[in-house]
């Protein structure tokens, strides 16, 4: 890294933190290292093996932050906006006794990717997030508050004219590509509106719709959405009409069944491991210690298997 | 056919909404009369109310008609009904509206007005008085009519909130359920004259738990308060149920506060608005009871019932006609604009109803409208999910669209799965976190 060339990094990088992991799910202090490596080299792919893996132990906080920070920026670049979401999302939950910047940048970019692929952001937290979280997040990401605000309204005017007023703010924060993203994004978002409502349209009318300026950009906007998989439908060149369709997926392939058949496996081995951790917390002394403590005040004829008077 | 018509209007002399203009109705309807949207008769609209719910009726109207002369009317009436009584504050009101345009006989009569003043000095020398007395006496039944005496004195001179104050004092006097329920009559009276509809619906609670004491007709009064309330309150489903368990033993006897002609009109769109279609058959069109109700107003009869037949056009051109004049209703005006809202789109969903596929010309027509405003009216419809359909905009046809439960099953198992995964993850995860910082914690303590 303090060579200026990244790029020569990522490789060793790799192989020194497979063999330092004692087992795939475990978080080393070298993994945030190597996210940041494989950023600054652009080579995104590379990383993006690496976030496959689930992580469930953590030695270090800051590690945790700094891993699901980069983590994220990683997948907005590969486009992948769900992972990004959760990684995300996991900064922004975590339990934090103080509010650190890695959480404030993480909630800004939190907002930005909610807005691209689910199109709405609520503004309330899961009730596990941090209450330090939940004080202060909001009073550092204003501008990006007032964005969703603009963005419910579904006007691209609107949208565009704020994002043009906060322009340099945006700059500042890094983040004004995915801002970008976000308003073209609302163009997606209207269109996709309308696939529920109609099932012709003039390429005219969509284009009246969703404020576009002609035919011809509503035109290409449909042609690459339908390229994307985002929508299904066919575009009529003769009379301008796009015709909607419905979701062809009829869930009866070979492939279907093996999709299910792996969630099936992966769920029933994710509860395998949240009952173990539960007998494990369970033997725990010290939340013992506190269980048998707060139930001094059953009656007596409750059968208690705890002692009530249990001191560390 | 026009002779009858105007002998039928003056036998039903109490109509409030219309006057019987003369039109005849077009060829292509049937043989029922068109009711024009004439102006409302102000007199026989008057004549329905009486106390200070006529005045203030009269004064809204004069406020919020745009026609001179209708003001004028209203305003002339209403002067005459203050002098009447004994309100010198509404008649300092009423004289700066008129403003001298109706005359020297209608201007600003100022030894009245202090005649009355003096009057109610000195009334109320005497009441106070004789109050003291009767607390001193410590005679419950006299502080209780002493009590009263001030509530009805205060009511006749506008100032409502001293009323309400006396009339809630009473409460602790009241010995028998009787004096309860007339206590909140008085207490709900003032409270729709305020406009405190709060205080109505516990006030019409409170009397009805003292069930013995009432009489049918007293059973009516509360119902329609409490149906006033419900509609103040935009309930209208609630407020709908209310005005049609109204009896029609309530006849004249609440104008003071309400009309039958209202019980029938409120009820009527309250329930179009808000019953479904068993529901509207049920109570509304099959119910003895309210029938006698609906002939006061056959307007809104012939409304439901082109509804519930789906003659939309008519319907909805019955309502444009009452439009106007329901605007001028000092309970209704600014709950007309939701309630037609809702009447015309639950018309829309039930002509959709029955269809795989609607040919939007005919339906245009139906409704008398554009295809251009029938279809924005129709995407709002579809996107609030209360129509499943979809619009061929190309042919201009409407089809129906039924969900696939199998494949909507499918894509709920697998979202719930990836959910629940995210969620187990992030959950173990931070398990993980906190039981590392417990035990650095832990670690540190040692």
């Amino acid at each position: 890294m303090l060579l200026e060339d990244p790029m020569r990094g990522v490789a060793p990088m790799l192989t020194a933190l497979q063999k330092l992991q004692y087992s795939s799910e475990q978080l080393t202090t070298l993994h945030p290292d190597f996210l940041l490596l494989c950023l600054l080299a652009k080579c995104y792919k590379t990383g993006l093996s690496i976030l496959e893996d689930d992580i469930f132990e953590v030695d270090q906080p800051r590690d945790f932050f700094l891993y699901c920070y980069y983590g994220g920026m990683i997948c907005i670049g590969q486009k992948k906006f769900s992972k990004a979401l959760e990684l995300l999302h996991s900064v922004v939950t975590a339990p934090m006794s103080v509010l650190n910047a890695i959480a404030i940048e993480a909630y800004k970019k939190y907002i930005l990717v909610s807005l691209i692929h689910l199109g709405q952001f609520s503004s309330s937290f899961p009730k596990y997030t941090s209450s330090v979280a939940q004080r202060n997040l909001k009073n550092f990401s204003q501008p990006y508050l007032e964005l969703v605000n603009s963005y419910c309204t579904g006007k691209i005017s609107e949208l565009e004219a704020f994002v043009q007023a906060n322009n340099e703010k945006f700059e500042s924060d890094k983040n004004l590509g995915l801002v970008k993203q976000v308003v073209s994004s609302m163009y997606k978002r209207n269109i996709q509106r309308l696939t529920q409502t109609y099932l012709t349209l003039s390429l005219e009318d969509i284009a009246n719709t969703v404020q576009l300026n002609s035919a011809k950009e509503a035109e290409m906007h449909v042609l690459q959405m339908i390229q994307d998989g985002e929508i299904y439908a066919t575009i009529n060149q003769k009379d301008g009409m796009v015709r909607f369709l419905e979701d062809p997926e009829q869930y009866k392939t070979c492939e279907m069944i093996e999709l299910i058949d792996s969630s099936i496996q992966r769920i029933m081995m994710l509860s395998r491991k949240l009952t173990d951790m539960d007998e494990q917390l369970s033997c725990d002394p010290l939340y013992l210690g506190k269980a048998g403590r707060d139930r001094q005040r059953f009656d007596f004829d409750d059968f208690d298997t705890v002692p009530s008077k249990f001191t560390v | 056919m026009e002779a009858e018509d105007d002998a039928t209007g003056q036998m039903i002399e109490d109509e409030e909404i219309y006057v019987n203009g003369g039109e005849d109705g077009d060829e292509s309807k049937r043989h029922r009369p068109i009711i024009s949207s004439e102006q409302l008769d102000i007199e026989a609209y008057a004549a329905l109310y009486s106390g200070r719910t006529k005045i203030s009726r009269l004064m809204f109207i004069a406020e919020k008609c745009g026609n001179a002369s209708m003001q004028l009317d209203a305003l002339r009436m209403a002067y005459d009904e203050i002098k009447k009584g004994e309100n010198t504050q509404l008649f300092r009101e009423v004289v700066v509206k008129i403003d001298g345009r109706l005359g020297p006989n209608y201007g600003p009569d100022g030894a009245w007005a202090d005649a009355v003043d003096r009057r109610a000095e000195f009334r109320k020398e005497k009441l106070e008085n004789e109050l003291n007395a009767y607390r001193t006496n410590l005679i419950k039944e006299s502080i209780r009519m002493g009590y009263n005496d001030f509530g009805d004195f205060y009511f006749a001179h506008g100032q409502l909130g001293d009323a309400f104050k006396n009339f809630v004092r009473t409460r602790d006097y009241c010995t028998t359920s009787k004096h309860i329920v007339h206590m909140c009559m008085n207490a709900i009276l003032v409270s729709i004259e305020m406009g405190q509809f709060t205080h109505v619906t516990s006030y019409v609670s409170k009397a009805e738990q003292s069930q013995d004491a009432l009489d049918p007709i007293t059973i009516e009064k509360l119902r329609c308060a409490a149906g006033l309330a419900l509609l103040e309150g935009k309930k209208y489903k609630l407020a709908a149920r209310k005005f049609l368990e109204t009896g029609p033993e309530l006849g004249n006897n609440y104008t003071e506060v309400i009309a039958p002609q209202d019980v029938a009109t409120y009820g009527g769109l309250c329930a179009l608005a808000s019953f479904d279609r068993a529901e509207l058959k049920s109570k509304v069109i099959d119910s003895i009871n309210f029938r006698n109700f609906l002939e006061l107003v056959p307007e809104i009869r012939e409304l439901i019932n082109d509804f519930y037949t789906s003659h939309y056009a008519s319907c909805l051109e019955y309502l444009g006609n009452l439009k106007a004049n329901l605007l001028l209703d000092i309970h209704l005006h600014d709950h007309v604009e939701t309630l037609y809202e809702q009447i015309r789109n639950k018309a829309l969903i039930q002509y959709t109803h029955p269809f795989v596929s609607v040919d939007l010309h005919m339906m245009a027509n139906a409704f008398n409208t554009s295809i251009a405003s029938l279809e924005k009216e129709l995407e709002a419809l579809i996107t609030n999910n209360q129509i499943q359909a979809r619009i061929d905009s190309h042919n201009k046809i409407l089809y129906a669209r039924h969900a696939d439960q199998r494949n909507a099953t499918f894509q709920r198992v697998l979202q719930t799965g990836s959910e629940f995964d995210r969620e187990v993850r992030a959950m173990l995860l931070r398990a993980n976190l906190i039981k590392h910082e417990f035990n650095l914690k832990a670690s540190r303590k040692h």
